[in-house]
């Protein structure tokens, strides 16, 4: 016999508390599209994916139907396109992602990622192409998402890159200014990319996975913050922290249930489950939240990056026994324009960017949904990038730079970019010029930290 | 196939008829009810065996919210599988 109250909790949960699975996201390998005709190899790409995805939808419907879970989105991450470029040297990528795009709203998905390169290193045959037409390929697609890895922590930083994808950022949002500057939305700058990332803009599908295989991403801010009010008044930090375990806990195992029934009714190996606390715009479905009810009277304030640090922790010890396979970006998500509670911060003036690179030490991924000025300079977002980049590649985590510079628009102002990208206040950014220390190029070397064997 | 229907609404007369009725019809057989009214609040949780239901998934939890909604109360269908998963290492 079932518990009463663990069925009234669960429903409760999905019913009061925003908990979703934020994402099936389904990878897909590219790599057997190749081809020297490009148009050849369009047509095998689209073949694939509406082959290989033709059900995802269907499948994830029937789950909700049946299970009560809201699946929010239904994904899919493919190659890196720029491998697929490197065997047809006078290809336009802009062919490609409007493949990926057309195969996307064939199969009815929300977001298609991996028009991407990895150039962690240096540029292979393909790469400096696929980048040079990322602005471009975002602001002639709807649902296809980019990212560049620029750096690792065995590799180091590859800084010729990290100047490359300023300009490529504010170009992203010049070419669509009248649509909210979106194309920067759909373009996330890469330290230690995960290979199995269902979470957009940065999924692609990495060169080890299988050829395909279905990931999921959990969400449930809202979930925890209300675990917080009802069982851990008056609790000390340790207390705490066990309260976000056991709710994550709850959380991953939805998680991995929805996965494993994915998998199993599409016929396609069942890939990780990414714990991670993802917030929406919606009221109470916020990390911001989360912290505030820990103590803080405000997201970015000081005892910001140590409660963060205790969420980030605890969500994952409390996942990690939840699901038998783990990966992808797996921490608690703060990207501004997303979580209401990080909105109302940052309009007030006590979120700031500097606060929010500080935290982004201690959890997943990186300067997430941030708007900046528009007359931010090209090489100011470079440098931010080489910031948050070694961050990344010294603690051995993936960080990333998600920024959109708001075109015409000064601090004060805001996109609103609508659905679940949400909005954002124009934060100030500190314009001291990098310009010569960008302009150098080269190489980062690879950390002592990298070093292990 | 295990479900469970949860009922949550204004307590009145005729929530348990009207809902197990609808499961006779449909060949739905009712093997567990709990029920308790909180601060006024009715909730009732059955558990029940799909297996040889008449309609599917679906088209039973259609009928099964109509009924609520007739009665104004919230009814969930849901399949046993993500309490066990959620509750139970």
């Amino acid at each position: 016999m079932i518990n009463t109250n663990d069925i009234i909790e669960t429903i409760g949960m999905i019913n009061d508390e925003n908990l979703d699975v934020r994402t099936v996201t389904m990878g897909i390998s590219l790599l057997d599209c190749a081809d020297p005709d490009p148009k050849r190899a369009c047509e095998k790409i689209y073949e694939k994916i509406v082959t290989r995805a033709k059900y995802l939808v269907p499948v994830c419907e029937s789950i909700t139907a049946e299970y009560s879970i809201p699946i929010v989105n239904k994904r899919i991450s493919v190659t890196p396109i720029s491998m697929l470029l490197a065997s047809s040297p006078g290809a336009n990528p802009v062919e490609y992602a409007k493949t990926l795009d057309r195969a996307a709203k064939a199969v009815g998905v929300n977001f298609v990622g991996g028009f991407s390169a990895l150039v962690h290193k240096g540029f292979a045959a393909g790469d400096a192409r696929l980048i040079e037409a990322i602005p471009q390929a975002l602001a002639e697609t709807d649902f296809v998402c980019s990212s560049v890895n620029i750096g690792s922590t065995k590799s180091g930083i590859n800084m010729d890159a990290v100047a490359m994808m300023g300009p490529v950022i504010r170009k992203a949002a010049e070419r669509t200014k009248d649509n909210n500057c979106i194309g920067a939305a759909k373009l996330v700058v890469f330290c230690n990319a995960p290979e199995d990332n269902p979470f957009m803009a940065g999924a692609f599908h990495g060169v080890g996975e299988p050829d395909c295989a279905i990931n999921v991403g959990v969400s449930g801010p809202g979930a925890v913050r209300s675990a917080l009010q009802k069982h851990a008044k008056g609790l000390d930090l340790a207390g705490v922290a066990e309260t976000v375990k056991k709710t994550a806990f709850k959380i991953t195992r939805m998680g991995q249930m929805v996965g494993e029934l994915a998998g199993k009714a599409l016929g396609v190996p069942f890939g990780i489950v990414d714990l991670s606390l993802a917030p929406t715009p919606a009221v109470g479905d916020s990390v911001a939240a989360v912290l505030e009810e820990m103590g803080l009277e405000s997201v970015g304030g000081y005892g910001t990056t140590a409660a963060l640090a205790l969420l980030n922790d605890a969500v994952k010890k409390g996942g990690v026994m939840a699901s038998g396979l783990v990966g992808g970006l797996s921490g608690a998500f703060i990207p501004v324009s997303e979580d209401a509670g990080m909105i109302a911060a940052a309009e007030k003036g006590i979120l700031t960017l500097e606060k929010l690179e500080a935290m982004t030490a201690v959890c997943s991924v990186g300067l997430d949904m941030i708007v900046v000025p528009g007359d931010t300079p090209a090489d100011v977002l470079s440098a931010m990038i080489a910031d948050e980049a070694a961050i990344g590649m010294v603690n051995s985590k993936t960080t990333a730079v998600r920024v959109i510079p708001a075109i015409g628009k000064k601090v004060g102002e805001q996109l609103n970019f609508g659905g679940l990208l949400g909005y954002g206040p124009v934060m100030p950014v500190n314009t001291a010029s990098p310009a010569a220390f960008i302009a150098r190029g080269g190489r980062i070397p690879a950390p002592l930290q990298a070093l292990k064997n | 196939m295990q479900a469970v229907i949860t009922v949550v609404g204004t307590d009145k007369v005729g929530i348990l008829a009207k809902i197990s009725g609808i499961c006779a019809e449909e060949g739905v057989n009712v093997e567990e009810v709990t029920q308790s009214i909180l601060r006024g609040t009715f909730a009732m949780i059955m558990m029940v065996n799909i297996e040889n239901a008449k309609s599917d998934f679906k088209t039973l939890t259609q009928r099964l919210q109509q009924g609520g909604e007739e009665l104004g109360i919230d009814v969930h269908v849901t399949r046993q599988e993500i309490f066990d998963a959620m509750h139970r290492i």
